[in-house]
């Protein structure tokens, strides 16, 4: 239990910090407007056509808004100095990228919870789909991504040019979750005869993310090794 | 993360490296890896008949394939060599791991152009989004990603270690990818041995079927030739910067 009470106490101490200084969260949401504005030059807003690229959008603005967020969790720790102190502290390697993790991921969640309402706000989308399915692959799909995110942002943060570094190594790593939530956003969004497709989807990002998850776990000591 | 606390390149230590021995065994392999390419020449367009719709745009099917195979197989011993690396922390582990996903990247180039040569003539398209292919593309991308780890700055075994640890991940998302796309659309690609569920492979013919096993038998010689070399040449540079690094120290007192 320990693992959870000190990763607990971390993500804390991230959000806390986050709250204090809004830096991450406004920047992605700032950013997350900004693609979504983006995406209304590249694909008319008037035109019904438009409505099947709603649910890749919806996942663009999520991997674009996360990337930053991610790329900033461990190189704030290295540029104040204190990524020692917590591989010093009294706690495992997975507590701290448990840690990380929840901050990341509650972060993400803020965003896509202001975000993806405004997106169809502006694209004038009528949600006919249900939404508990929605909000299901929405969280999956973000929990995978993040997950796998974190782990390798640590990683990449031992690079001088992190920044680079992250989307080179995360994007392929992620495909599958990409493909799953695309096509389980799709089908729950506009053809809701299709479920049993979309579980078939949720049922694989599933598989994905607890694959994934306890890989991270196992590995995360020889990330953050010093 | 990780503070350098040594430096970024050791002196050569007392012992020093091991001698290479394997001088006969290079010559052993670059002979072998000559003779059953010529020999592999012989069975492409002599031995094996010529396939009746595609003639003899179907011959680069040989090489395709087996680039494919290598492609897979060279990451295959990348990922056992950076599971090794972890556990034994030996340098060699290390040094056979980025060689292995170094021939496979260049592999995997080939089978990424002789692809779509091959598809323009047989699907008369250069490029579909199709399970093998996209599968192909990721994993491509993904060693590259672990190349570029090993170019980072900093201490080797800091370097090692996350390459090894992102060769492990990196591995492991291949078979998902795969499934993800083959799930997502299915077309194309025959499938060739066996008959499959959904498309009843045209199969293939015996004298084609021998010519492709040679031609996998002189590929994976040439690939144990090439680990073979590249390792010794990242043993001498590791050589060579340690003395470099013992001269230095002496010109420093």
């Amino acid at each position: 239990m320990n693992l959870f009470r000190t990763a607990l106490l971390l993500a804390k101490k991230d959000l806390y910090s986050e709250l204090k200084t809004k830096q991450i969260l406004v920047t992605q949401i700032i950013f997350a407007g900004l693609v979504i504005v983006v995406f209304s030059f590249a694909f008319d807003p008037a035109n019904n056509t438009t409505k099947a690229v709603i649910p890749g959008v919806i996942w663009v603005i999520i991997v674009f808004a996360g990337i930053l967020g991610l790329n900033r969790s461990f190189i704030s720790e290295q540029r104040n100095d204190t990524m020692q102190g917590l591989l010093a502290a009294p706690m495992e390697a997975a507590s701290i990228y448990f840690g990380k993790f929840l901050a990341n991921f509650s972060m993400i969640l803020v965003v896509e919870l202001v975000s993806i309402p405004f997106l169809f706000l502006l694209f004038d989308f009528k949600f006919f789909g249900s939404l508990p399915y929605f909000i299901l692959v929405i969280f999956l799909g973000s929990f995978g991504f993040i997950a796998i995110g974190t782990f390798l942002a640590a990683l990449a943060a031992n690079s001088k040019s992190s920044e680079m570094l992250l989307p080179l190594l995360l994007f392929p790593i992620t495909t599958p979750i990409l493909i799953g939530v695309v096509q389980a956003t799709k089908i729950i969004l506009t053809n809701m005869e299709k479920l049993p497709s979309a579980i078939a989807w949720i049922q694989l990002v599933s598989a994905y993310d607890v694959i994934f998850f306890v890989v991270c776990f196992l590995l995360i000591d020889y990330v953050l090794e010093v | 993360m990780s503070i350098n606390l040594e430096r970024e390149k050791a002196v050569l230590p007392g012992s020093g490296l091991t001698e290479t021995r394997g001088e006969n065994l290079s010559k052993v392999l670059f002979g072998a890896s000559a003779i059953s390419m010529l020999v592999s020449l012989y069975f492409i367009f002599i031995f094996a008949a010529e396939e009746s719709t595609m003639r003899a745009a179907q011959k680069i099917f040989y090489f395709h394939v087996s680039s494919a195979w290598l492609a897979f197989l060279t990451f295959f011993v990348t990922f056992v060599f950076s599971i090794l690396f972890l556990i034994k922390r030996k340098r060699i582990f290390d040094t056979y791991a980025y060689v292995s996903a170094e021939i496979g990247v260049v592999f995997t180039i080939i089978v990424l152009t002789t692809g779509p040569i091959w598809a323009r003539s047989a699907w008369n398209t250069w490029w579909v989004w199709e399970p093998r292919l996209i599968t192909t593309l990721i994993l491509f991308f993904i060693y590259v990603a672990y190349i570029m780890i090993r170019q980072m700055d900093g201490v080797w075994d800091k370097k090692a270690r996350l390459a090894a640890v992102f060769g492990i991940i990196g591995f492991a998302d291949v078979p998902i990818v795969f499934f993800a796309i083959r799930w997502w659309q299915t077309k194309f690609h025959p499938i060739v041995f066996g008959e499959g569920p959904s498309q009843k492979g045209g199969g293939i013919e015996d004298t084609m079927l021998v010519a492709l096993l040679v031609t996998i038998t002189a590929f994976t010689i040439l690939y144990s030739y090439l680990l073979h070399k590249g390792v010794s040449f990242e043993n001498m540079k590791i050589k060579v910067d340690q003395y470099k690094e013992k001269l230095r120290e002496t010109l420093d007192k």
